[in-house]
């Protein structure tokens, strides 16, 4: 966003509570690696140059790669300063931080979808005895006492860290809701290939049937690592992990699992066959069939006969319980009214419904793509355009 | 695969569905719905049930006319077999809902169904009923649905929409997760 305002000579300032890259410098886990190879992550006017542009980059990788462009595009980055409230003041907004108050007729929220680790109520009915986590806090199995672990959540926070901590010799128990299956090869190519290639990612908020339902849609069950392979349930039973439903309670330290395993699993696998379809046939009418491996099927999710419905959290087998049940956005400073009935930002793709106010970095904000880093060059792009015009007086954004 | 299909008559108003769907989203208050039954003790395992009044949409409604059904238990446990045992009321009312399901899914999908069956099977060990056993569970062991769908499909169409029924049936979600059951003396 900084690059492309600079573009449009707009001066602004771009305020960062702690160091540049700060959420991936202090809120990741070890071993995590983007769930994008190293080609995909193009922002205006910077991209990939290394050597190894179907690897994944590591969080210091990552950390590198956005401190780079921050100092490339020459971003008037003010660090250490943390803003504690923005609201609406005259014809714009007054934003206080720790380190004086900003007065701006237009705002970008740039904070991103995953400030707080979402832990279901439930939560706090486990048994005082047991160690929790979110990934906010998880770093590696080392930090867990021995035992075994309940990960619940299978999207790719919960596969990726069920995966590692069942590999350290803690047998895991995964609690599976529902999930998105996805390949990372898929006819020898990379499925981000494939999804950038056939213009899956490019799909517009506007043209989706249900964007309220796309938008809470799990990310995919997708993993970085340099060996590219697919981390799907059947990698994870393979190795010995135990699934069940999802969590659905917690009754006198048992942990109650959903019945629905079977339709979960059925859901997530004829999700992804109709997503290979669809690359299927953009392949044949785009006449890359024979440039590319033959079309692929992968065996349906592995089931067992009856999975297990209740666990004693106290009877010692469980010493750790991992919520990796996603992530939501901190908006506890921003002072507007602009909140629907749930708690949610309002917004039309980016363009929040209070004049001057804009969002980036949210699932499906104008695009599939847009919470990628990939994602955020031409959504920037479309509301830098938008920010310009209502600066000139252009388009005005009613309230509501 | 999106918006209902002219051609397709599944018998269900699927443009009525969305539109309460997209009333009720601004009114929430609207959706709160309370389902009801009474059900009347005859003689020995015998009772009798109607159904008649529930709320929703803000108010009291009633159905077209009152519904009655017998439960009984079969000969085999001593008894009149006067109607159908209460677990397979169960059955019944999971088959029910998912076939339900399948018809409007079927119809905003643009299928036209031909013939929709299913069979439902819970397995169940008596000796929890009974008291043989405290480690044998009460209820079904678990529940198995086969369906036979002929449809103007493709299979994998048809089980999306054997799938997207469970994922939005309401007997499905309740069999499938627990719920708080308060029982009182009037």
């Amino acid at each position: 966003m900084s690059r492309c305002l600079a573009e449009r000579s707009i001066d602004h300032v771009v305020l960062e509570r702690g160091e540049i890259a700060n959420s991936w410098r202090t809120e990741r886990w070890d071993s995590l690696r983007l769930l994008t190879p190293n080609w995909q992550s193009r922002l205006p006017g910077f991209s990939y140059e290394g050597d190894d542009p179907d690897g994944y980059r590591t969080v210091p990788e990552v950390v590198a790669f956005i401190d780079r462009y921050a100092q490339v595009i020459s971003a008037p980055v003010r660090t250490r300063t943390r803003v504690v409230s923005l609201r609406r003041e005259d014809n714009g907004y007054l934003v206080a931080t720790d380190q004086g108050d900003w007065r701006c007729r237009t705002v970008v929220l740039a904070t991103g979808a995953c400030n707080i680790a979402d832990v279901p109520a439930v939560a706090a009915a486990a048994p005082p005895s047991l160690a929790q986590l979110t990934p906010m806090h998880y770093r590696n199995p080392g930090q867990l006492p021995e035992g075994g672990v309940l990960v619940v959540g299978a999207s790719a926070t919960g596969t990726q860290i069920a995966d590692e901590i069942h590999r350290s010799g803690r047998p895991v128990t995964l609690a599976v809701g529902q999930h998105i299956r996805a390949p990372r090869m898929y006819r020898g190519m990379d499925i981000e290939w494939w999804m950038d290639a056939a213009g899956v990612l490019d799909e517009r908020y506007d043209q989706v049937d249900d964007i309220d339902r796309v938008r809470r849609v799990p990310s995919l069950q997708l993993t970085g690592s340099p060996s590219r392979t697919t981390l799907d349930l059947n990698a994870l039973t393979g190795i010995g992990v135990r699934l069940v439903g999802r969590l659905v309670g917690i009754q006198s330290g048992k942990a109650l699992f959903s019945g629905s395993l079977r339709n979960m699993c059925a859901l997530s696998d004829l999700k992804m066959v109709r997503l290979l379809d669809t690359l299927d046939a953009w392949a044949n009418a785009n006449g890359i069939d024979h440039a590319v491996e033959p079309p692929q099927r992968f065996p349906p999710t592995k089931v067992e006969g009856t999975p297990l419905l209740a666990l004693d959290l106290g009877g010692g087998e469980i010493k750790t319980i991992i919520w990796a049940t996603g992530f939501r956005p901190d908006y506890s400073w921003l002072h507007v009214p602009a909140f629907d009935r749930k708690g949610r930002l309002r917004h039309d793709g980016g363009i929040v419904c209070s004049p001057g106010l804009y969002v980036l970095g949210l699932q499906f904000l104008r695009r599939r793509k847009s919470a990628l880093i990939d994602g955020a060059g031409d959504d920037a792009r479309d509301l830098s355009d938008h920010l310009v015009a209502c600066l000139d007086g252009r388009v005005t954004v009613v309230p509501t | 695969m999106s918006g209902s299909n002219a051609q397709v008559d599944n018998g269900v108003n699927v443009q009525a569905l969305m539109d309460a769907r997209a009333a009720l989203s601004g009114a929430p208050e609207g959706a709160q719905f309370e389902w009801r039954a009474i059900c009347t003790w005859k003689n020995g395992t015998h009772s009798h049930s109607t159904v008649k009044s529930f709320f929703g949409l803000g108010e009291e409604q009633r159905h077209k006319s009152t519904f009655s059904y017998d439960a009984d238990h079969p000969e085999i446990f001593a008894s009149e077999d006067l109607g159908a045992t209460p677990v397979e009321f169960v059955l019944v009312a999971l088959g029910s809902c998912l076939t339900a399901g399948i018809a409007a899914i079927a119809q905003r999908r643009g299928i036209q169904l031909r013939s929709v069956s299913a069979t439902i099977e819970g397995a169940m060990d008596i000796q929890g009923i009974l008291g043989i056993d405290s480690d044998v569970r009460n209820g079904f062991n678990g529940i198995k649905v086969t369906y036979d769908i002929d449809a103007d499909a493709s299979r994998s169409d048809i089980e999306a929409l054997v799938a997207q029924s469970q994922k939005r049936s309401a007997v499905y979600d309740i069999i499938t997760n627990p719920t708080n059951v308060t029982v009182e003396v009037a």
